[in-house]
């Protein structure tokens, strides 16, 4: 029986109970019950099509973008309900924000990029309201300093580690209480990496994150907790350190070890 | 072992190092014997060839330091592969001082020659035997990741803790009878002391078993001799 609220007192920032995910007639996701705690960094490992993305995904509803994909069970942020239909989705998107495997900046300036959420959710009244947002933002990325001079370039000229800090401003610029990120350094060399793994340290004392990576040294790096998945079913849940040094489960040892399959 | 890595030399590496340590085991055993059969029979010669052996030990120990630095770096065992090198490290350092171990005895039986003849010392090749028997069981156990059987060796060390009270006793009464028999009497108590040190290295190999096998250690209360001469002392099983 996989622990779903590992060793924690406080409220959980998101609640995942029974949580079932369907593509058409074929089920990804399998009954999941799973605590994630407020400003920690909680990982999701398994191997390809174990559903990790897929779960994730459920987090902001980003699932509900393809035609055929259905889930059950029920989804809280703060004991909210994100699930139901009378949730307005681009709020909920403003609170849970994203971060992509590829880098994806709008075709627009560096600028304009940070400054596009908070614009659309009215949250900066004056021109100098957006700069301190802009600048915070970028700051808090870890990418001020390389930017500042050219904010107004396009953000695709920026290097592939920029360009992956300058979503990361852009996700947080609308101040979300949650960042999915989805692969996101799978794209970037090493130092790329390294930034970005520092950078989620630091965002950690901020903000709730959910990772989700093939690369299981990062989760072992970046995270305080760890999921395993495997088709579809959450395997284990617990502390990172008790996963990567004596998980309980054989499947998880398998995976981590690299004896799977 | 459990399943194949799907990297096939990352278990090869593994079976490596077990196979090193094993080997090594294997040698301290035999050095241990020899040096033993050396003191009791006074065979210089053998005692020689000993000394001569450790060498071989200390390599085998520098060898197994070296597998498991580069399988650290190029392959970060985690998990149960974690644990196993990690040991594979511990063990290979306590068999290394058994091997030292030996190898002093080996050194005392080429002065012991030279002195006086203890006689009946019926207890040092007991004692010997024990501790000897208990390392190689050890090494099973750890082989075999018996926990059952790493407990039942952990629990055998107070019965060897009394053997080399009672050999100790009984040099000191030889010491006592006749004063030439003091400098072999010394370097006697020195051979039991090695071996009660043996035995040690032993029970700290089958405390690692568990280790190795669930990821908990071994913290089970198990009883301990006072040591010779130390009646008056607090007993090593008193809260401190």
């Amino acid at each position: 029986m996989v622990n779903v609220s590992a060793l924690s007192d406080p409220q959980p920032k998101l609640v995942a109970r029974a949580v079932s995910v369907y593509y058409g007639g074929k089920q990804a996701l399998f009954d999941i019950d799973l605590d994630i705690m407020s400003r920690e960094v909680t990982a999701f490992i398994g191997p390809s099509g174990c559903g990790k993305s897929t779960f994730l995904r459920c987090f902001n509803r980003m699932n509900d973008l393809i035609d055929d994909c259905r889930s059950t069970g029920s989804m809280l942020l703060d004991g909210s309900d994100i699930a139901g239909p009378d949730v307005d989705v681009v709020q909920l998107r403003m609170r849970i924000g994203m971060v992509f495997q590829k880098p994806n900046p709008f075709p627009k300036s560096v600028y304009d990029n940070v400054a596009y959420g908070p614009r659309l959710h009215g949250m900066a009244p004056t021109r100098g309201d957006l700069d301190e947002i802009v600048e915070t933002s970028l700051r808090r990325a870890g990418i001020w300093d390389e930017v500042k001079d050219r904010v107004d370039q396009p953000g695709t000229s920026l290097s592939g580690g920029q360009q992956q800090r300058l979503c990361i401003a852009r996700a947080i610029a609308v101040r979300p209480d949650v960042l999915l990120m989805d692969e996101p350094c799978s794209a970037l060399d090493p130092i790329a990496t390294a930034t970005i793994e520092e950078l989620i340290d630091e965002l950690k004392s901020e903000y709730t994150i959910i990772i989700v990576t093939h690369n299981m040294q990062q989760a072992a790096r970046v995270s305080q907790k760890t999921a395993f998945l495997n088709l579809g079913r959450l395997i284990e849940f617990d502390e990172t350190q008790k996963i990567f040094t004596n998980p309980s489960e054989p499947s998880t040892q398998d995976y981590i070890t690299g004896r799977f399959g | 072992m459990p399943a194949e890595h799907t990297v096939k030399a990352f278990t090869e590496d593994l079976d490596k190092i077990e196979r090193s340590l094993l080997e090594m085991g294997g040698l301290v055993e035999a050095q241990i014997a020899r040096a033993v059969t050396a003191v009791a029979q006074r065979d210089s010669e053998s005692a020689a060839r000993i000394i001569e052996q450790d060498s071989e030990i200390d390599r085998y120990e520098q060898d197994v330091q070296e597998q498991v630095e580069r399988l650290f770096a190029l392959r970060q065992p985690v998990a149960q592969d974690l644990r196993m090198t990690i040991s594979a490290i511990q063990i290979a350092g306590y068999l290394e001082r058994a091997g030292d171990l030996a190898a002093s005895m080996a050194r005392r039986s080429i002065v012991l020659c030279e002195t006086r003849e203890v006689p009946g010392l019926y207890a040092l090749p007991k004692l010997g035997d024990a501790s000897h028997t208990m390392l190689k069981d050890a090494l099973d156990a750890y082989r075999d990741r018996n926990i059952d059987q790493a407990k039942s060796i952990r629990h055998r060390d107070r019965e060897l803790d009394d053997m080399y009270v009672a050999l100790c006793r009984e040099l000191l009464t030889h010491m006592l009878e006749d004063p030439h028999r003091i400098t072999p009497g010394v370097h006697l108590l020195f051979v039991a002391k090695n071996l009660e040190r043996i035995a040690d290295h032993a029970t700290n190999i089958a405390e690692l078993v568990d280790y190795v096998t669930t990821g908990t250690r071994a913290s089970e209360d198990r009883p301990r001799g006072r040591g010779f001469l130390m009646e008056g002392a607090p007993s090593p099983d008193d809260p401190t």
